[in-house]
């Protein structure tokens, strides 16, 4: 255990290891370090942004939805009062279409009656001058008769 | 164990001998044989296991570390980056906690002093007879594992850590202000050569304390493991008992050597602390 060179050489390894362990070591490994730190408090950072952005958007997309629904809401009672007013156009025009095939309806048949009776006179007259005339083949002559026909035609 | 041929001290003086290479008695240069000669080497002699193991266990260290710094990735680390950032986030927390300057190299000081030490210290806890075995098996004769008891390994750290604390005192605060710390610090101009005094004893004390605290701690702690490894040659009771011990010394010196390595990083960033601090008078 004697104090010897050792000592020098002892020192002259402690300050090449001191020497490279700053130029070659140290450096890097800190270099290193302050990136991954840099990177998560960016990482940090942007979670934290993209979490206020979902904030940001949910409430955005309550309020789109509650205007939907608002516009949506409106939309149906238009098309409710529009789809009644159609109804009742609908019904207007059925009921007027009615009235007016009634009237036609009713003036044919009235047409129809005025002719059928024409027919029916003709035919009643005709009828009666050819039972008189069975009746009165015999005795009555029809042209002697012809004014009181002619009276009873005009009473039908 | 070597304790078959050997006396209990030699066994121990064999543990304590440094591979000691220098100018032998008879004028060539060779390896010491016994402490008398390594002692008559004088100055000019290098202990080889010290140089040879401290070199070995920073060339792992500087290896390892420098593997990951040129593989280092911002992204996920591995398990190896893991623990090196690991360690590297302490030592950058203690000198942050410690050291108020601006210097670049107080941390890879502090984390060369703190891995280098540690590793050294972690010799400790291989069993005694391991290495010196196979160092004689390959014809060494002795062998000491443990750069860290070895005065000389502690000293030339702790000296080498002062020229730096004395250097940067120097560049931060002029030699004439280092200087005037030295005389005017405590008691001002009248008190010049008591403050001389105080402050010369409480540089040259850093250095000291630095080296001695180590060695002393790992010296003492080997020692207790030779003590200990003497035991397993009394016997299969003894012997048992000693593993036993050795195992409950080897946990408790985790702690210590874990401590002795941290001690003189912290100790190195407080000096240069103190070499960058501009005290007011």
């Amino acid at each position: 255990m004697n104090i010897n060179a050792t000592l020098i050489g002892q020192s002259i390894t402690f300050f090449v290891f001191v020497w490279f362990c700053m130029k070659y070591i140290w450096p890097p490994i800190m270099n290193a370090l302050h990136e991954r730190k840099q990177q998560i408090a960016d990482g940090l950072a942007a979670g934290e942004r993209g979490r206020h952005e979902l904030e940001l958007a949910t409430k955005r997309a309550t309020s789109d939805m509650h205007d939907a629904k608002l516009k949506a809401g409106e939309i149906v009672a238009q098309a409710e009062k529009r789809a009644t007013q159609v109804i009742e156009e609908a019904k207007q025009a059925a009921r007027i279409e009615a009235d007016r095939i009634l009237v036609s309806a009713q003036a044919s048949v009235d047409q129809e009656v005025v002719r059928a009776r024409e027919a029916l006179r003709s035919h009643v007259a005709e009828l009666a001058v050819a039972g008189a005339e069975r009746i009165l083949r015999r005795e009555v002559d029809a042209k002697v008769h012809a004014d009181l026909l002619t009276a009873i035609q005009n009473e039908l | 164990m070597a304790t078959e041929t050997l006396t209990s001290s030699e066994y121990i003086r064999h543990h304590l001998q440094n591979l000691t290479w220098g100018r032998l008695p008879d004028g060539g240069f060779g390896i010491a044989q016994n402490a008398e000669q390594a002692h008559a080497m004088g100055f000019w002699a290098i202990n080889l296991d010290t140089m040879f193991m401290s070199l070995l266990l920073g060339v792992v260290f500087l290896g390892l570390f420098r593997s990951v710094a040129g593989s280092m990735t911002a992204g996920i680390p591995g398990g190896v980056q893991n623990f090196v950032e690991w360690i590297v986030e302490f030592i950058d927390s203690s000198v942050r906690g410690s050291f108020s300057g601006r210097n670049p190299m107080v941390a890879p000081l502090a984390l060369t002093i703190f891995v280098w030490i540690f590793l050294m210290n972690l010799m400790d806890l291989l069993p005694v007879d391991w290495v010196p075995h196979i160092a004689k098996a390959l014809g060494v004769p002795f062998f000491r594992v443990v750069p860290s008891t070895d005065p000389n390994g502690t000293f030339g750290m702790s000296i080498s850590v002062f020229l730096i604390v004395v250097f940067f005192s120097i560049k931060v605060k002029g030699l004439g202000g280092f200087l005037g710390e030295l005389a005017f610090h405590p008691f001002g101009k009248i008190g010049l050569p008591a403050n001389l005094f105080l402050e010369g004893v409480n540089l040259i004390a850093k250095p000291v304390s630095l080296a001695l605290r180590l060695f002393g701690n790992m010296y003492a702690g080997e020692m207790i493991f030779i003590l200990i490894a003497l035991m397993f040659g009394g016997g299969y009771g003894l012997a048992a008992f000693g593993g036993a011990l050795q195992w409950a010394w080897a946990v408790f010196h985790v702690l210590i050597i874990t401590l002795q390595a941290f001690i003189f990083m912290t100790l190195t960033i407080v000096y240069m602390d103190m070499a960058h601090h501009v005290e007011d008078h």
